[in-house]
């Protein structure tokens, strides 16, 4: 039992350890700060839960028994990281010099493919027939 | 097995280490107010972690009550340092 429970301890470090370095490093390799603000506020905040995880459990073997009181702090980041980066990125963009441009305008070559082509083209057939109904009339 | 854990805690907390290097290198670096401010974030939340990481080698839970403050004034002045790059103003 008390190997089991190591033995997820150890998994848990791990994987917290990963993310709280990919956040980290994604703040470094990116280029731009609309990408970089992703890494850090998605998965350091992971990283930093299951990093959590493995106190409790840790504790509950180890230490003075079960207090899950670490999920205060994981409850507490997992609340206000959203927060934090929904500002920053208000912060960055009232830095910029007018708005970005929209994405939407203009085709992607790397875009992700819209699977609703088919009705997209039953709605544009349906607006060309009403157009004419209309100049008909 | 407790040592092996303690070995294991040991190279989690190199690791963090090393984030929090890596936030350093772009709060001195970053280009923008908000790169700075985004260092700033990312390092404080490792900062919990690697507190965590040391209540656990160390056995002890004086460690839990500093990782909360970290992460109450962390948030708060994540939240102050924008709302001034954004108004220029903090008291509204």
């Amino acid at each position: 039992m008390r190997t089991l429970v190591d033995a997820i301890t150890v998994l848990l470090l791990l994987v917290g350890c990963f993310f709280v370095f990919l956040g980290s490093f994604s703040l470094v390799k990116l280029s731009s700060f609309f990408q970089r603000i992703h890494g850090p506020t998605k998965s350091s905040t992971l990283g930093v839960g299951c990093i959590l995880l493995a106190s409790i459990l840790h504790r509950a073997i180890h230490g003075s028994g079960l207090h899950p009181r670490e999920l205060l702090i994981t409850v507490f980041l997992f609340l206000t990281a959203p927060v934090a980066a929904h500002l920053m990125s208000r912060a960055a963009l009232s830095l910029m010099e007018g708005r970005p441009e929209d994405p939407s305008d203009h085709a992607e070559p790397e875009g992700h493919i819209r699977d609703d082509a088919d009705e997209r083209a039953e709605q544009a057939a349906r607006e060309r027939e009403a157009e004419r109904n209309e100049q008909l009339s | 097995m407790l040592r092996l854990m303690d070995l294991a805690i040991a190279g989690g907390m190199i690791v963090v280490a090393c984030a929090m290097l890596l936030a350093l290198w772009r709060l001195v670096r970053g280009p923008t107010a908000p790169d700075r401010i985004l260092a700033l974030d990312t390092l404080y939340v490792s900062t919990i972690a690697q507190l965590v990481l040391l209540g656990m080698l160390d056995e002890t839970e004086t460690y839990f009550e500093i990782a909360l403050i970290i992460a109450m004034l962390g948030f708060f002045g994540t939240v102050v340092l924008s709302k001034y790059v954004i108004r220029r103003d903090i008291v509204e």
